[in-house]
């Protein structure tokens, strides 16, 4: 595999940071190198920012922001047109949106005419699995759809290990259902 | 694939875990950021009596390194880290630790020093302290923030040298990014850093010392001249000491990395994160035939002449990248320096200075390309038109 | 400077003192203008020179004041001026 370069879109604390390291984490214990780290600017709750994870079966040593990635993943859709989510994505370019809207629509919203668009309505999942508007993980459960980067029990794993201490098993159960959800709901275009 | 034994750390991360690992007797630190990662996950080590650490959590970075020179004097193994504005607090103490010979290992994360306020990476913090008399070791990535934090201990105690060290790494780029760090076993780092002697300690109260009494005309210049000897000796004895650490951890440390220099006809030189952007660079020109080199200090003091002579003696054109600038309208350090070593080699390469990345500006492959490409020119028509270039700046 | 001085190999390094007390091997005495002198007859003892003395050259045994440690002593005279019976006198050196 190639170096495969993810970007996460989102406000900050919406967890666009936690899942590029969930990501990141669950590649690393399958033996891939990673990266995962966000951009970080003036750090304010609700702010746009972005994230990054970088896997490759080689040691990666470039350390500058990306530019170019493969896939992109928006958790927050009230991004989508105040700030230009398709930037740098190329003919094969993914992007991955959390939205009610089919990946048609979607497209045109976001005039990108290559690659692929995916969608998932994250936000409902989280609500419906954990009781509370958070998206990230089952945007990371959709992502897995539209590239088998790691595997649905891979990522769990890392999602129990790290966060089964820190918020209990209940909850780690919800986050992982919404996940498997995302992943058998999600719609690609 | 082979399944290798990695953890997800932060450079941060993987810092304070090499300061479990020393267990230093005390940790005297104040949290700044981008540092401030390291303080908080040693201060758990602590709280969770992971480390039999006498942990000082000071008002001040002045105190902390008061604390660290006051610590260390009496014999223990002291550390404390800090970043930008914390290291400018603490100047005068700097000074004092290195003129009173005190080993404490000082983690240090690069970020811009004021003004304007700026909490990102450059090497403004520990450039101004490049003649405080204290060891430098840049870090490309966050394993090699964790060795060269265990590998300081060892050369700031060794008996030739008895000065302090300054680990360095890059504000956020390798501080706050995950990647996958292979951890050493806790035996073999214990092994390897061993227990600390130290000299004329003040708590032997059976044989009372005395540490910094006035020093005037007639001894202080002999004492700069013990501590000049002391950097020149670190010279002699440090590869002894990477030696051993290759043979403990299996991991190569040199003064300078040398990547593709061999028959290399351009360079560039660039210190931590930077190069291994570089690196991708010159591996993609490469393969387009370009004879494209790099060299990395990882030593930056004492400054690794010889080295450095020898891994560029070759090259037509060399870029030296500098991410501070020294306002001296001459260049930044690491190129006014680079280009006095180079002075004495026998083939005198063209040199070339770029400031870059100040307050965290990214620099990306494209800008070094740039950078190679003004090489190739350079090579051509056998000179430097501008010596002095701000790259991925809007002059 | 002085011939004496040693170099740079030959001192302990960062600036320590390794020796304690090594400030008695420095000959302060020859700096002295004027000696001071004890009249033991009128003396009574009360060692507020003893307390006073900046270069701890006030000899004392037994609880005694017997008399002074010339090689330190740099002749300021607060011993004399202390002394609630006045038995110190402050004498021109003769060198």
């Amino acid at each position: 595999m190639a170096m495969i370069e993810v970007r996460w879109h989102g406000r900050g604390g919406q967890g666009a940071k936690t899942a590029s390291q969930f990501l990141g984490e669950a590649a690393l214990n399958t033996g891939k190198y990673i990266q995962a780290f966000p951009e970080y600017g003036p750090e304010r709750a609700g702010a746009p920012m972005r994230s990054y994870t970088r896997i490759s079966d080689k040691t990666i040593t470039v350390h500058s922001s990306v530019t170019n990635p493969d896939i992109v993943v928006v958790i927050d859709p009230t991004l989508v047109g105040s700030i230009d989510v398709t930037e740098g994505l190329g003919d094969k370019g993914v992007i991955l949106v959390n939205t009610d809207k089919i990946p048609q629509e979607m497209r045109k919203e976001l005039n990108f005419t290559k690659g692929k668009v995916a969608t998932v309505d994250a936000t409902k999942i989280s609500l419906e699995t954990l009781g509370m508007p958070m998206p990230n993980m089952p945007m990371l459960g959709a992502l897995l759809k539209v590239n088998n980067l790691v595997s649905i029990e891979e990522l769990s794993e890392r999602v129990r290990a790290k966060f089964s201490k820190k918020i209990g098993e209940e909850k780690t159960n919800a986050n992982i259902e919404g996940i498997k959800r995302a992943y058998k709901e999600v719609n690609i275009g | 694939m082979t399944k290798k034994n990695l953890v997800p750390f932060t450079g941060d991360q993987a810092v304070a875990y090499a300061m479990k690992q020393i267990d230093p007797d005390v940790v005297a630190a104040y949290p700044i950021t981008p540092q401030t990662e390291i303080v908080i996950n040693f201060s758990s080590y602590v709280a969770n009596g992971q480390v039999s650490t006498e942990m000082i959590p000071v008002e001040s970075e002045h105190s902390a390194m008061s604390a660290c020179v006051g610590a260390s004097a009496a014999g223990t193994r002291a550390m404390t880290a800090t970043s930008a504005n914390g290291l400018a607090l603490m100047w005068e103490v700097v000074y004092i630790a290195a003129s009173t010979r005190l080993p404490i290992v000082m983690p240090v994360v690069n970020r811009a020093l004021s003004g304007p306020i700026n909490i990102h990476c450059d090497h403004s913090d520990t450039m101004g302290a490049r003649d405080s008399g204290w060891l430098q070791i840049y870090a490309e990535n966050a394993q090699e923030a964790y060795e060269n934090t265990i590998l300081a201990v060892r050369i700031a105690e060794h008996k030739d040298i008895l000065l302090p060290v300054m680990t360095c790494q890059d504000g956020f780029i390798t501080s706050h990014a995950v990647e996958g760090i292979e951890l050493f076993d806790d035996k073999k780092v214990k092994e390897f850093i061993g227990e600390y002697k130290p000299q004329d300690p003040l708590l032997d109260i059976d044989n009372p010392v005395t540490y910094g009494p006035l020093d005037l005309q007639d001894y202080y210049f002999e004492h700069k001249l013990q501590q000049s000897g002391a950097m020149k000796n670190a010279l002699k004895a440090m590869p002894e000491v990477f030696r051993e650490f290759e043979k403990q951890f299996g991991r190569k440390i040199d003064f300078v990395e040398s990547y593709k220099l061999e028959d290399a006809e351009i360079a560039l030189v660039a210190l931590s994160s930077t190069a291994g952007t570089a690196k991708v660079v010159v591996d993609e020109l490469r393969e387009k035939g370009v004879k494209a080199g790099l060299l990395r200090p990882r030593i930056f003091r004492p400054f690794p002449r010889e080295n450095i002579i020898k891994a560029l003696g070759k090259v037509k054109a060399v870029a030296v990248l500098d991410r501070s600038e020294s306002f001296s309208a001459e260049g930044g350090p690491l190129y006014t320096e680079i280009k006095a070593a180079l002075y004495d080699s026998d083939i005198k390469p063209l040199a070339i200075n770029y400031i870059y990345g100040l307050g965290g500006r990214d620099i990306f492959p494209a800008d070094i390309n740039k950078v190679f490409e003004d090489l190739q020119n350079i090579v051509k028509e056998r000179k430097v038109k501008t010596p002095l270039n701000y790259l991925g700046s809007r002059e | 400077m002085s011939e004496n001085l040693k170099n740079s190999r030959e001192i302990p390094i960062g600036g320590k003192i390794i020796e304690a007390g090594n400030a008695a091997k420095y000959d302060t005495g020859s700096w002295r203008t004027f000696k001071p002198e004890v009249d033991k007859k009128k003396c009574i003892n009360c060692l507020q020179c003893w307390i006073f003395c900046p270069d701890s050259s006030i000899k004392v045994e037994d609880g005694k004041m017997t008399g002074f440690d010339y090689e330190h002593c740099k002749g300021c005279g607060i011993c004399a001026s202390i002394c609630p019976v006045k038995c110190i006198e402050m004498k021109k050196e003769i060198k």
